[in-house]
C-alpha cells in the first residue's frame, strides 16, 4: 500500500502529473470573485467563507477523473485487481493520494486567499478546520465517482453529475462551520456533522468504490 | 496444485462467446490459446485471472496464484523503469527487481524514463513485470506483440525457466513461441449468436 501512496504522490509531482491544477483553479476564482463582486469589503467578508468553500469543492471535482482514469487506460487497473491488495484498499489509498495532492494543498491555501475576500479574523481557524475536516470526505467521494464512470471516455461531465449531489451535505456544514465560526458564533455543531460526514465516507466509500469498479472492469 | 476450469462459460459484453471450455493444467506446463480474433481467447483469460465474473462452470486453483499480463503493459511513462518494475515488486511483496531486468535485457535501460522506451521495449518491460510478482500461473495476452525475434527467444526463455520452477503458464499467441506446450484452439468453444439467449438478465445492462 505504501508503494502505491509512494508511486501516485510521485507521479502527481512529475510533469503532467496534475498536481498544481486545483490549487491554481482555487486561486483564480478566489483572487477573481473581489473584482466582480466590486469593492465592497463588508459584503467580501460576509461571503468569504461560503466563496472559499465552494472554490475549494470545485477545484477538488476538477482532478477526480485523473484518479482512475489513467491508471485505467494503461492496464494498471488489470493487474492491480489481481495483485494480494484488496481493492478496497487501493482505493483508500488512491483518495488519500487525492487529498494529499488536492485537499491539503488547498487547505493550507485558504487562509492566505481569505485575506482577499476580507474575512473576519475570527474566522481563520474555523475555515481551516472545517476544510481540513471535509476536504478527506471531498477525495473519497470523489474516487466513488471516478471508479463509477471509469470506463467511459471523457467521462468528466457525467462525474461531475454524478458527484455534486454527494458533495452537497459536505458543502452545506462545511460552509456553515466557516460561516459561523467567521462571524464569531459557536461552529460546534455543523463542525460535529462535518467530521461525522467525513468519518462515515471514509468508512463506507471505499466499499462502494470497490464494487463500482469490479463491475467496470469486466 | 493444478489449475483446472470445469465447463467453464463466459461472456463479453453481455453476450455468450465460449461455452463448455474445460481443461486442467500441472505445474510445470504450458498451454497455448489459438483461435481467430474475436473468438473469446481475451474474455477467457480474463475470466480465469478473475477480472470478471463466468457465466456458468467453475476456475479452480487460481486464487491469488494468477499474474496477467493483458494488452496495456500497466507502465507509467514518467517513471523509469527500475521505479516501474519497483512498484510492482512492493505491490506483490518481492524484491528481485535486478533478476527481472537482466531477463528480459532491460538493464542498459534501468533509469530511463518508460513513456521514451520503443512499442517493444515497453513490451518487454511489460513481460518483466510478471517476474516479480512471484506468482505461479502467468496468464498472457498476445505477449509477443511488437517485439523483434530476439526479444522473443528472450520470452520463450523466461516461460521455460518459469516452467522449470514449477509454474504454470497460460498464452494466448498467434506465433510459433517454440515452446514444447499442449495447444488448445478455441474455436470449437464459441458460441453460435444467433438463436442464443442473453446471459443472466442484468448482464445485458453491465
Amino acid at each position: 500500500m505504501r508503494a502505491l501512496l509512494v508511486r501516485d504522490l510521485r507521479l502527481a509531482l512529475r510533469a503532467g502529473g496534475g498536481f498544481g491544477l486545483g490549487l491554481a483553479f482555487f486561486l483564480i476564482v478566489v483572487v477573481l470573485v473581489p473584482f466582480s463582486v466590486g469593492p465592497q469589503p463588508e459584503l467580501l467578508g460576509r461571503i468569504a467563507a461560503g466563496v472559499l468553500w465552494l472554490a475549494a469543492l470545485l477545484a477538488c471535482l476538477l482532478s477526480l477523473d485523473r484518479i482512475l482514469a489513467l491508471d485505467f487506460e494503461d492496464g494498471t487497473l488489470d493487474v492491480l485487481a489481481t495483485a494480494p491488495l484488496p481493492l478496497e484498499a487501493v482505493l483508500s489509498v488512491k483518495a488519500l493520494a487525492h487529498w494529499l495532492t488536492t485537499g491539503v494543498p488547498l487547505v493550507v491555501a485558504a487562509p492566505v486567499l481569505a485575506v482577499l475576500l476580507n474575512l473576519p479574523a475570527a474566522g481563520y481557524a474555523g475555515l481551516v478546520l472545517s476544510l481540513a475536516l471535509g476536504t478527506p470526505a471531498l477525495s473519497v467521494i470523489g474516487t466513488f465517482g471516478a471508479a463509477l464512470t471509469v470506463g467511459i471516455k471523457r467521462g468528466g461531465l457525467l462525474l461531475s453529475l454524478l458527484v455534486l449531489p454527494l458533495y452537497v451535505p459536505t458543502l452545506i456544514f462545511g460552509a456553515e462551520a466557516a460561516r459561523r465560526s467567521a462571524q464569531g458564533l459557536d461552529a460546534t455543531t455543523p463542525m460535529l456533522m462535518l467530521a461525522g460526514i467525513s468519518a462515515g465516507v471514509l468508512a463506507l466509500m471505499p466499499f462502494a468504490s470497490a464494487a463500482v469498479l469490479r463491475v467496470n472492469l469486466r | 496444485m493444478e489449475l483446472t476450469l470445469s465447463d467453464l462459460s463466459v461472456a463479453r459484453g453481455g453476450l455468450p462467446v465460449l461455452a463448455g471450455v474445460s481443461l486442467s493444467l500441472a505445474p510445470g506446463h504450458a498451454l497455448v490459446l489459438r483461435g481467430p480474433n474475436g473468438s473469446g481467447k481475451t474474455t477467457l483469460l480474463r475470466t480465469i485471472a478473475g477480472l470478471q465474473p463466468a457465466l456458468s462452470g467453475q476456475v479452480t486453483g487460481a486464487e491469488d496464484r494468477i499474474a496477467y499480463a493483458g494488452h496495456a503493459d500497466g507502465l507509467k511513462a514518467m517513471l523509469s523503469v527500475r521505479e516501474n518494475l519497483t512498484f510492482w515488486a512492493e505491490v506483490f511483496g518481492t524484491r528481485d527487481v535486478e533478476r527481472a531486468m537482466q531477463a528480459f535485457a532491460l538493464v542498459p535501460l534501468a533509469e530511463r524514463l518508460a513513456g521514451t522506451l520503443s512499442a517493444g521495449q515497453k513490451r518487454r518491460l511489460g513481460l518483466a513485470r510478471l517476474l516479480v510478482t512471484g506468482r505461479t500461473i502467468w496468464v498472457l495476452d498476445e505477449p509477443t506483440v511488437s517485439l523483434d525475434a530476439d526479444a522473443v527467444a528472450l520470452f520463450a526463455g523466461a516461460v521455460r525457466a518459469h516452467l522449470a520452477q514449477g509454474g504454470m503458464a497460460l498464452i494466448a499467441t498467434h506465433i510459433d513461441l517454440g515452446l514444447e506446450a499442449a495447444v488448445l484452439d478455441v474455436t470449437p468453444f464459441r458460441v453460435a449468436l444467433d438463436g442464443v439467449g442473453f446471459g443472466s438478465s442484468d448482464e445485458a445492462f453491465l
